[in-house]
């Protein structure tokens, strides 16, 4: 008896454990709503330091954000001292800067969203994307692998309308914080374009938040740079007249 | 019998002028054009150097390897130390720091707003240090076209073609977009101080000048430079003067691996200017061939008309009993001996031309009226070690030719009908 119990239990384990096996793995669309719900909120207030590794040194530059859903951005740079006071507004799909210097604002386009952000690895038209993946790339599951010990789906993307900044990506999902760990960017030639490292994640609320990032822009030389959120306040208050192009001015 | 013939050639120039003069002349225009040809390449590689790449240049290495995308986060640091440094070492150099930069001029209306832009590509020199070498490397009073040229911090000179493209005129303020040493966006205001024609189509369409100080403060290049130009300064590019001067300032950093060291290049070893060279040297050649060959063909035909003139004189020797081969001798020798006295003559006249034309030059300013972009305008010639004999090739060798193929003749004629030949 006791061996058939045993033997009942085996292979009641073994049935469960090829269930879990072959429990039909979440769909790509699924896993990138996912990781959309996670990472475009309503409201967020973010400060955030960008230290820069350049061929030549480091040098990092402190910003505040105002960020309302995936439309509306306002950012100004408090430090160092030569990019303070200057601002960005993004509002659909412009961009504008503000430079205290000059006292002009210049909207930024064309072949300009192209260069770098102050200097790091990211381009204005990484801030410029439309953050919602799902609408954005069609994704399927090319596998799956571990990321410092996190499993991750393997997501390939293609541009839906060939007009994203990237044409396609290579994601890590985290499987259970549905953040992306580590990503690749191409071109629509197939080059890499730039590569995406998570180094460490934070709980906010509900949310797992990407508290340190490395960017590196695969064109250039240098060691890339670290995008780290100092604070960061979900659902704050923001005031609507602060996206407009006389905000940037005051 | 040398001695003889060359009496002969001296007192009797009804036979000996004509053929002198021609080969005098033919010599003379050859050297003369030589001489010009060589004057001019180095006009062309002036106007490079003076506008570009200076007759060495001193980039970062890093920098060196990207020139052509003008990399200015690899620019040079603690330029004014380097250059006080480069002026004790090689003190027969003038040394100018530039930045090349590209952006974007934008124009604002009355409120601020973008009213024009266009993509712009930049010099900065030093404009405003009282008897700096730019002005003159650079002919700005020449260039300029409308206004001035800046005396105050934050004024510039567009092209013309671009004031007039934006709509900006003389005293117009517009904020030049570009990028700073650490690559983050720059916005520096200017003011129009003039406008300038380049006489380079991309330069028209999209150049400026600016001010070094200015351009490194807008970029936060303090004390910083994309190139260091170093122009010899009596104006003459030397490709062995200035390989000498990279080779010893080079060696300081042999065996140093930091790419951000300086590192030296001659004008012909900087980006396309060896294809420039060699270009420059190929057209040449063939202009002076084609000419050579020309004049070649002249100076045979004067020995070829000058010989046969002379067919009743051998008539005459042959009746009196000379030695045909005599006869054909002694005029190969007297054809030599006159494209030998014409060669020297017409070199020597040749080379004084240039050299007046070396030092002094042709001022064609006067012709130039109106034309105001960068481009020489004192004519200068350049003499070259081969100006010595170029000439001696058409002016010995084809009249002996010529000589040689007409006094065939003497062997054709025939002693039982010379008489009959000379009596009539």
């Amino acid at each position: 008896m006791k061996r058939l119990i045993l033997a009942l239990s085996l292979a009641a384990g073994a049935a469960f454990l090829t269930a879990q096996v072959q429990a039909p793995a979440p769909s790509a669309d699924s896993i990138l709503d996912r990781v959309d719900r996670n990472a475009v909120p309503g409201n967020k207030i973010v400060v955030a330091e960008m230290t820069i590794h350049g061929r030549r040194d480091s040098r990092t530059i402190k910003s505040k954000s105002w960020i309302q859903g995936q439309e509306k951005a306002f950012t100004e740079y408090l430090d160092p001292p030569r990019e303070k006071g200057t601002k960005m507004l993004k509002t659909g799909d412009q961009l504008w800067t503000y430079s205290p210097d000059t006292d002009r604002t210049i909207s930024i386009s064309g072949h300009m969203l192209r260069q770098s952000v102050m200097g790091s690895d990211l381009s204005y038209e990484d801030m410029m994307e439309d953050r919602r993946l799902r609408t954005a790339y069609e994704a399927k599951i090319a596998g799956e692998e571990a990321i410092d010990g996190r499993g991750c789906w393997i997501v390939e993307m293609t541009s839906r309308t060939g007009e994203a900044a990237y044409q396609s990506r290579k994601s890590w999902v985290d499987k259970e914080r549905f953040l992306v760990l580590k990503e690749e960017r191409y071109a629509k030639s197939g080059k890499l374009l730039k590569n995406v490292s998570v180094l460490s994640a934070i709980r906010v609320g509900e949310r797992w938040v990407a508290e340190r990032v490395l960017f590196h822009d695969a064109l250039k030389q240098g060691e890339g740079t670290e995008f780290k959120i100092v604070s960061i306040e979900f659902d704050a208050a923001i005031p609507e007249a602060l996206f407009s192009k006389a905000s940037l001015r005051k | 019998m040398i001695k003889f013939l060359f009496k002969g050639i001296l007192r009797d120039r009804s036979r000996s002028l004509f053929p002198f003069l021609v080969v005098t002349a033919g010599v003379f225009l050859t050297v003369a054009l030589h001489c010009y040809i060589k004057g001019a390449e180095i006009n062309v590689i002036r106007t490079n150097a003076n506008l570009r790449h200076g007759h060495v240049k001193i980039m970062t290495r890093a920098y060196a390897k990207e020139v052509a995308q003008l990399p200015n986060d690899l620019a040079l640091t603690g330029a004014g130390a380097l250059i006080d440094d480069l002026t004790r070492t090689y003190p027969d150099i003038d040394w100018v720091a530039r930045i090349l930069f590209g952006g974007l001029f934008d124009v604002p209306d009355e409120k601020g707003e973008t009213r024009a832009q266009a993509p712009v590509a930049g010099l900065a020199v030093d404009l405003r240090t009282p008897g700096g070498p730019e002005l003159g490397l650079l002919d700005l009073a020449k260039i300029l076209v409308r206004g001035r040229l800046p005396q105050a911090p934050g004024e510039l000179l567009i092209s013309e073609e671009l004031s007039q493209k934006l709509g900006l005129p003389i005293g117009g303020r517009a904020t030049l977009i570009g990028t700073t040493m650490n690559g983050s966006m720059s916005m520096a205001n200017f003011t129009v101080a003039g406008t300038i024609r380049f006489g380079m189509r991309g330069m028209d369409r999209t150049g400026l000048i600016a001010d070094l100080a200015d351009v490194r403060k807008a970029m936060d290049m303090d004390d910083a430079a994309a190139e260091i130009l170093g122009f010899f300064k009596d104006g003459l590019y030397s490709q062995e003067r200035a390989d000498a001067v990279a080779a010893s300032f080079n060696a300081r950093y042999a065996g140093k691996t930091d790419e951000f060291l300086p590192v030296m290049q001659t004008l012909r070893d900087q980006l396309g200017m060896d294809m420039m060279f060699d270009r420059l040297n190929d057209v040449s050649s063939i202009i002076i061939f084609i000419f050579l060959l020309a004049m070649s063909l002249v100076m045979w035909n004067a020995g070829l008309v000058g010989t046969l003139r002379r067919y009743g004189e051998f008539g005459v020797r042959l009746a009196i009993g000379e030695d045909k081969g005599r006869v054909y001798r002694s005029l190969i020798t007297e054809s030599l001996l006159v494209g030998i006295l014409g060669s020297t003559a017409g070199t020597a006249l040749g080379l004084a031309f240039s050299y007046y034309m070396q030092v002094h030059g042709i001022d064609v300013s006067s012709l130039m009226k109106g034309v105001n972009f960068l481009m020489q305008t004192v004519m200068r010639s350049k003499i070259t070690p081969a100006a010595f004999f170029i000439g001696f090739i058409p002016g010995v060798a084809a009249s002996l030719i010529g000589t040689a193929i007409a006094g065939r003749a003497v062997y054709k004629r025939q002693t039982a009908r010379l008489f009959k030949e000379l009596e009539s």
